[in-house]
């Protein structure tokens, strides 16, 4: 199709001269319109064209008028078409009107068009309109009842839909099943514009419900949708049936005339699926009925067109609004992540609109899709941008707070649509007021960046509960001081500069702040802050509301004697102003400042949320306060006849933001509309929580279950994983008290968010202490023990075990055995970390002989590298001596012992050199027997020492990357053993220098897609701090320091062989900001964290 | 009051050049706010990159277009509503098109855009999705065309006769 329409038409003039093209064919060549259209497109200018159409315009009135046309509807045609370039043709408007009156049906059609272009609802010449209705209603002819039904659907003038309403209904019986359904929807019009006067026939619709034509059951389920909106009890008794319809389009058992590119009937069914989804929220009997036929609604969709997508999007969407089901949901997850994941655009899109609606009832999906969401937050395309702020606005806590507003702010910077910046402004300082106690100076920042940006376009509410929170402070006196002068500090250099581009908002919360709070300055003079503020009278774009709030400030500050000149002044200057509040103000503040004991009086220090008089006048009998969404309520409530249900929504809003405890009826408003939409949680039953699945009734291991596909574990994933390895080896967990569990997740969340890395799933500058101190333990070099594995494996989310199957010490005849075992091992560690996500690679650095390589799942294992074997007797455990001659000279890791059984005593070692890195594996025979098929050569005697050496590579960075072997062998009994080891080598060993030039180094920049960025703390020894900060990382990590140049620095690495990560440093403030980049996913999450821990251990 | 809406607000058709085509608004709006959306509409598509995606935020709604040719089509939608669907509609729309005027291109619209309003007004009707079946749309404006014509014919012959 797209192929017929894809035909470019770019020389449009040379084309309509032609006149061979079928389009223009069908136009005759004297029409007055053709001639016009033709005239337009050949002239240059809009002067030129406005004088055409003035002169076209005339010409035309003038035909209109004239008693007997026969022109009329070209006529109209005509005065359509300049209303359409933009010229108003309203003398043609009345003769619109009367061609739909009194023309044939040829000219009825383009009287009733033009009269529907012209005029909207409540133009007064539709009054006139309504007789032709009414008389077209009654028509025998068909397409005139069309006709007057598809007008009153479009525009109608609402007072008289009574007069006509009768004759719509009627039409519901109509034999043809077309009129039937206009019908319906000129009444689903009439219900959106007036429900109170279609309120009577409520049963009617239920009859176009059960209509044997699907068209006219379609057009009905519009009504359906609006009326289940408002009141979803009232249908419930519909959902058997909805049901059944929903289960015979999905079927396939509608006529092929409803089919859209092979698929049945979309537009019905993701009508039905929105209902369903109305009807089973919060309804645990009505979601039961259609959990069947939502399944086979995703069973059924192929994935082969747009459509089938705008389906599977709804589906989606009901499975997370109904009464949760286990194995739905997990189609429903896998669902999201083939539009997450998709290359298409457009999917990608939807997949996050998708995610941003569940993810606050599933955190797990977020994470999961984790990567994804970091691209798509640099995607060049805003609106991809913009949709993943939203996802993570819904996801912030405590912890990601700072890196996430950090990100809005840097949209709001490029974004410059108002409506975008409203929203987002109102966001961040909703999250920056959410979580203000822990980070003062940030809190003070982002809110000076937000009332910049938002400029005096914002919600005022936001400048009001800012200061209501500073004034209000916190418990702990000192750091509510601190917070104060922090704000005074910030301040103060902002009017010293250049105050006249702050919007006033921000200027008048300078004001305030500065009057009640610059004493808490010390070196601050109150003259100083005078001045600073007269200034503010001084400027032109000043608005008079600000100048009153600077009038107040000076009130607070000025103290008489050195300050009397100023303040004498300004008051003397507004005292005769126009504006009756500032001449106010300015008396106040004469008179204020020559009594200081009536001022103190009257504006105490600290004065605000601390009202003597309030007392006071409530222990005289006054009213107690109310707030003003208060008032708005009990009015409200006090009406009779306010039947809106939606007036419950009020204080659902308000739990919402309790936090703020904002007391503005807007801002209630603005919250409710910004979470209200999209993600429709209120009074949603809290079924998902930071560690999963909260439902009593499901059993654990279907929660489980539904985890294993994920690719990146979820905290609360890793805790279900975690206790289960540590504590049974079977995979049944052992139910936990539920607080328990709550706080092993929050606290994995905490572990998985600062270490690993993933900075958006949470860095923060409290936790990384605690993670700190526990991280100091486990080296690469300490033991092995269970429950340092665990951990471990914690730190690095995408959980890197690399299976390294030994088989080497294998006969090449114990292959197949071999592969038992491997597949074996690799389910059980599957089990117990939960991920095989991970590939490892082995290869070997000596080729002798063949090399059987075996592969199954994602772990690919060569073999036979050729081990030296000492046949050496083994006195001492001096295992250096053994390292092979190759690698002796070279440094290596401390031999640690690995495991040990009754025969056998394995320990490892790894070398690092240039271009690779080398597992060393000392396998020690402790029995007093020979060991059989131990090597394809023979058998290994009696306390002798084989060595075997591998050749690591990271396919998928981790922290901690870690090696799993299995060791096989035979006893001379002749029974086949094995013996596990694992052993862990940090990521840091496989990292080397990358040499490039500043240009190339630029080049791969910009092609690298997946980045990180830290604060690190810099090394304040004797020498230049950036210098200090990048040799101490440059000896600890190798990396290659490319430049540096005056504040900043670039570095440049690669993982074993040759995966590139970028580093770029800068000095800010008293931090190295580093910014991190590779091709690589997570390399510069992992790589930021061993730069965080080599600059602790300094 | 809470305001109902249809799920559409309005579909715009204009050129490369911005020159608007087609207008059809399905509530009720005022010719300043039409002035805007347009003016609006014809910045923003225009000045789209290639490769990004078919969306668009504006104010409170979504914007939904494609181009076609030479033709844009612009579809205004609530913003809780399937964008992707929105896209078909926009497609099957083309599609009626190209049914009715066979490998319909920008002149046909141009030149007949009385025509293609009919065909959006038997597709789409109070903003909702009427009928979707390319043969019912096309079977039912091509009634009313002959209808006419046959009238016209008539009517014609009647007044020559007159005179």
């Amino acid at each position: 199709m797209s192929d017929v329409v894809e035909k470019t038409l770019t020389a449009l003039p040379s084309l309509l001269s032609l006149d061979s093209h079928p389009g223009s064919a069908k136009l005759s060549s004297t029409s007055k319109l053709g001639n016009l259209i033709r005239g337009i497109t050949e002239l240059t200018s809009k002067h030129e064209e406005e004088k055409l159409i003035q002169h076209e315009l005339l010409a035309i009135k003038e035909q209109v008028s004239s008693p007997n046309t026969t022109m009329m509807k070209e006529l109209m045609v005509r005065s359509i078409y300049c209303e359409m370039l933009g010229y108003e043709a309203s003398f043609s408007y009345i003769h619109a009107i009367k061609l739909a009156q009194q023309g044939t049906v040829l000219e009825k059609r383009v009287g009733y068009l033009a009269v529907s272009l012209f005029l909207n609802e409540s133009h007064e010449l539709l009054l006139l309109l309504v007789n032709t209705v009414l008389k077209d209603l009654q028509s025998t002819n068909l397409i005139e009842v069309c006709m007057a039904l598809t007008v009153v659907s479009q525009m109608f003038p609402k007072d008289m839909i009574p007069a006509i309403l009768p004759l719509v209904e009627e039409k519901l019986n109509h034999p043809k099943e077309i009129i039937r359904r206009k019908a319906v929807l000129a009444l689903y019009k009439f219900y959106l514009i007036a429900p109170n006067q279609v309120q009577h026939i409520h049963n009617k619709f239920r009859k176009a419900l059960c209509d044997k034509d699907p068209g006219v059951m379609t057009a009905s389920l519009h009504i359906y949708l609006q009326m289940i909106q408002e009141n979803p009890d009232a249908y419930k008794d519909l959902t058997p049936s909805f049901v059944t319809i929903l289960k015979q389009v999905v079927g396939g058992k509608l006529p092929m005339d409803f089919n859209y590119h092979t698929v049945p009937a979309p537009w019905l069914q993701i009508q039905l699926l929105r209902i369903l989804a109305l009807l089973g929220k919060n309804d645990q009997s009505t979601s039961e009925v259609m959990y069947e036929v939502l399944d086979e609604s995703l069973r059924r969709a192929e994935m082969n067109h747009n459509i089938t997508y705008a389906i599977l999007y709804e589906c989606v969407k009901c499975i997370y609004t109904i009464h949760p089901k286990s194995d739905l949901l997990e189609k429903a997850a896998k669902c999201i992540g083939n539009f997450v994941l998709s290359p298409k655009i457009n999917l990608k899109y939807l997949g996050l609109k998708a995610l941003t609606y569940v993810v606050q009832q599933d955190p797990k999906l977020a994470l999961q899709h984790q990567m994804t969401i970091i691209e798509c937050l640099d995607h060049p395309d805003l609106i991809i941008k913009r949709e993943t702020l939203e996802l993570l606005f819904r996801i912030t806590n405590a912890q990601n707070v700072t890196v996430i507003v950090e990100k809005m702010l840097e949209f709001l910077c490029i974004s410059e649509d108002d409506h975008t910046t409203i929203d987002l402004v109102g966001k961040v300082a909703e999250l920056a007021e959410k979580y203000p106690l822990k980070y003062n100076e940030w809190f003070i920042e982002t809110m000076n960046t937000v009332f910049s940006l938002g400029g005096d376009m914002m919600q005022p509410d936001i400048p009001n509960s800012f200061l209501k929170l500073l004034s209000e402070g916190f418990d702990s006196v000192e750091e509510d001081r601190k917070l104060k002068l922090f704000a005074v500090n910030s301040y103060v250099p902002l009017l010293r500069g250049e105050p006249g581009k702050l919007p006033q908002r921000f200027l008048q919360v300078i004001s305030w702040v500065l009057g009640e709070y610059s004493h808490l300055r010390e070196d601050l003079e109150p003259a100083e802050v005078l001045s600073l503020l007269a200034k503010l009278l001084d400027m032109k774009n000043s608005s008079s509301e600000t100048k009153s709030w600077v009038l107040m400030a000076m009130t607070k500050l000025c103290k008489g004697g050195t300050d009397a000149s100023v303040t004498q002044e300004v008051s003397e200057t507004y005292s005769s102003s126009l504006d009756t509040v500032l001449r106010q103000r300015a008396h106040e503040l004469q008179y204020l400042s020559q009594d200081p004991e009536l001022r103190a009086r009257v504006l105490p220090r600290g004065s605000c949320g601390n009202f003597a008089f309030v007392s006071e006048a409530l222990a005289a009998g006054a009213a107690p306060y109310k707030p003003p969404h208060q008032r708005q309520e009990e009015l409200d409530q006090s009406k009779a006849l306010s039947l809106e249900p939606y007036g419950l929504s009020l204080p659902i809003s308000m739990s919402s933001c309790s936090i703020t405890d904002r007391q503005s009826p807007t801002l209630l408003s603005m919250s409710s509309g910004l979470s209200g939409d999209t993600l429709k949680l209120d009074g949603v039953k809290r079924v998902w929580g930071r560690e999963g699945y909260l439902a009593q009734r499901e059993p654990v291991e279907e929660a489980a279950q539904v985890e294993v596909p994920s690719p990146i574990q979820s905290p609360g994933r890793q805790g279900e994983g975690d206790s289960l390895h540590s504590q049974t080896p079977t995979q049944t967990p052992t139910p936990e008290p539920e607080q328990e569990k709550q706080q092993l997740a929050s606290s994995l969340f905490v572990g998985l968010a600062s270490q690993s890395s993933v900075s958006l799933m949470g860095k923060s500058e409290p936790t990384p202490q605690r993670f700190r101190r526990k991280a100091k333990g486990q080296g690469p070099g300490s033991s092995f023990n269970a429950s340092e594995q665990i951990s471990s494996s914690l730190i690095s989310p995408p959980s890197a075990v690399d299976n390294l199957l030994c088989n080497n010490l294998l006969d090449s005849n114990n292959a197949s055995e071999l592969a038992e075992q491997t597949s074996q091992l690799s389910q059980r560690l599957t089990t117990a970390n939960g991920t095989c996500h991970t590939e490892a690679e082995l290869t070997e650095p000596d080729t002798k002989g063949c090399n059987p390589a075996l592969r199954r799942d994602n772990c690919v294992v060569a073999a036979d590298p050729g081990p030296h074997d000492d046949p050496g007797r083994l006195t001492e455990v001096c295992l250096d001596s053994y390292l092979p001659a190759e690698l002796s000279g070279l440094s290596h890791s401390e031999i640690a012992p690995l495991c040990a059984n009754q025969s056998l005593n394995l320990s490892a070692c790894h070398v690092q050199k240039e271009d690779s890195l080398i597992l060393v594996v000392f396998i020690i025979n402790s029995s007093e027997s020979a060991i059989q098929q131990m090597l394809p050569a023979g058998e290994m005697t009696s306390h002798s020492v084989a060595v075997g050496q591998y050749s690591l590579t990271v396919k998928r960075p981790a922290v901690h990357v870690e090696v799993v072997g299995t060791v096989s062998y035979q006893l001379p009994a002749g029974t086949s053993q094995s013996l596990q080891f694992s052993y862990k080598v940090p990521l840091t060993s496989f990292i080397r220098p990358f040499v490039v030039s500043t240009e190339e180094y630029g080049t791969m920049w910009l092609s690298f897609s997946h980045d990180t960025k830290q604060n690190l703390t810099l090394i304040n020894d004797n020498q230049e701090p950036l210098t200090a900060t990048l040799n101490a990382l440059k000896k600890k990590l190798q990396l290659h320091v490319v430049e540096v140049i005056g504040m900043e620095g670039i570095v440049a690495c690669r993982l074993l062989q040759d995966l590139p990560c970028l580093m770029h440093c800068r000095v800010n403030a008293g931090w190295l900001a580093v910014w991190l980049r590779s091709p690589v996913p997570d390399l510069p999450d992992c790589l930021i964290y061993h730069c965080q821990r080599a600059l602790q251990s300094l | 009051e809470r305001k109902r809406h249809c799920s559409m607000r309005f579909m715009l058709l204009f050129s490369r050049q911005g020159k608007l085509r087609l207008q059809k608004w399905f509530t009720s709006m005022s010719d300043r706010e039409k002035k805007k959306i347009i003016r609006d509409m014809t910045t923003m598509v225009l000045a789209r990159q290639p490769r990004s995606c078919n969306f668009m935020q504006w104010k409170d709604l979504k914007i939904v277009y494609k181009r076609y040719a030479s033709l844009y089509f612009c579809l205004g939608v609530e913003s809780q509503e399937n964008e992707l669907l929105a896209l078909e509609i926009i497609h099957r729309y083309v599609e009626l098109l190209d049914k009715y005027f066979g490998n319909v291109c920008e002149l046909d619209i141009i030149f007949n855009f009385e025509k293609a309003y009919f065909i959006l007004d038997e597709f789409l009707m109070g903003g909702e999705v009427q009928e979707t079946s390319k043969q019912i749309v096309n079977r039912s404006i091509e009634a009313s065309d002959m209808l006419q014509e046959v009238r016209f014919t008539d009517m014609h012959a009647h007044t020559h006769k007159c005179t």
